[in-house]
């Protein structure tokens, strides 16, 4: 029965996991705006989360698989070796907000889903 | 959870900033000291950011301001005989600010300041409501 429960929630668990972990990198991207050198990184959040989604034959868990990070290509150069394009990341984060809302509220239905399952 | 660590990350980004602009308003203050402590003109002063990269090696990184360098360049001379600190030449050796560089750096400090409030308070957001997660 658990097991059940958690495999209807794993899905879009893991989606917000690596959603905060997204979030995560690129607060790390606009907090290093600034810094010479530095080079803005992201990851294919796609192809991480159908890795996370896709069942494992060996005994990795699911929460500790790292996604690959990728370095951003700049559409324009900067003088001090600097890729972050500071328009390129915040809409990235607002839109990665949003996507982090929405799959919070896919959680909420399904766990209000089970609820009213089990209560009648 | 990751998103706690956007309030370090974005944390270290405003200390830093707050430094720049600290440092931004020692060099506008003292565009114009011919002489410092050691009877020198003041020189400028910058910040050297750098990425602090996780233990782990690769990852989300913070910012950390790595050192005050001050500005080897040579100091402004001016013709002025008049001034007490001339020198025999009649040459007043002033401090090497350029007061519009700071004033550049002043708003891009305060923007990107600006920028690390707006995530801490997204991340603030985002953590309230899956506090609500269920309910």
């Amino acid at each position: 029965m658990v097991d059940r429960l958690d495999e209807m929630l794993g899905f879009q668990t893991q989606a917000l996991r690596l959603r905060s972990q997204r979030q995560e990198l690129l607060a790390a991207n606009i907090a290093n705006a600034d810094t010479p050198n530095y080079k803005a990184v992201d990851f294919d959040f796609a192809r991480a989360l159908q890795e996370a989604a896709a069942p494992k034959s060996n005994s990795a868990s699911a929460a500790d698989t790292k996604p690959t990070l990728l370095y951003r290509q700049p559409g324009q150069a900067s003088l001090d070796g600097n890729s972050v394009e500071m328009d390129a990341e915040r809409a990235q984060f607002a839109d990665n907000t949003v996507r982090y809302e929405a799959t919070l509220r896919f959680l909420n239905a399904q766990l209000k889903m089970m609820l009213t399952a089990i209560q009648g | 959870m990751s998103l706690f660590n956007v309030f370090d990350i974005a944390g270290s980004a405003m200390t830093a900033q707050s430094e720049r602009l600290n440092v931004t308003a020692s060099n506008i203050a003292n565009a114009d000291s011919v002489a410092g402590p050691d009877g020198k003109p003041y020189r400028a002063r910058q910040v050297v950011f750098q990425a602090m990269a996780p233990a782990s090696g690769q990852g989300p990184a913070k910012v950390g301001v790595v050192g005050v360098v001050e500005d080897p360049s040579a100091p402004r001379q001016v013709y002025d005989p008049k001034h007490p600190l001339a020198d025999a030449q009649g040459y007043v050796r002033l401090p090497n600010v350029s007061v519009v560089d700071e004033m550049v750096n002043m708003l891009s400090a305060s923007r990107s300041y600006q920028s690390s409030v707006e995530v801490m308070n997204t991340a603030k957001n985002l953590l309230l409501k899956t506090l609500t997660l269920g309910q």
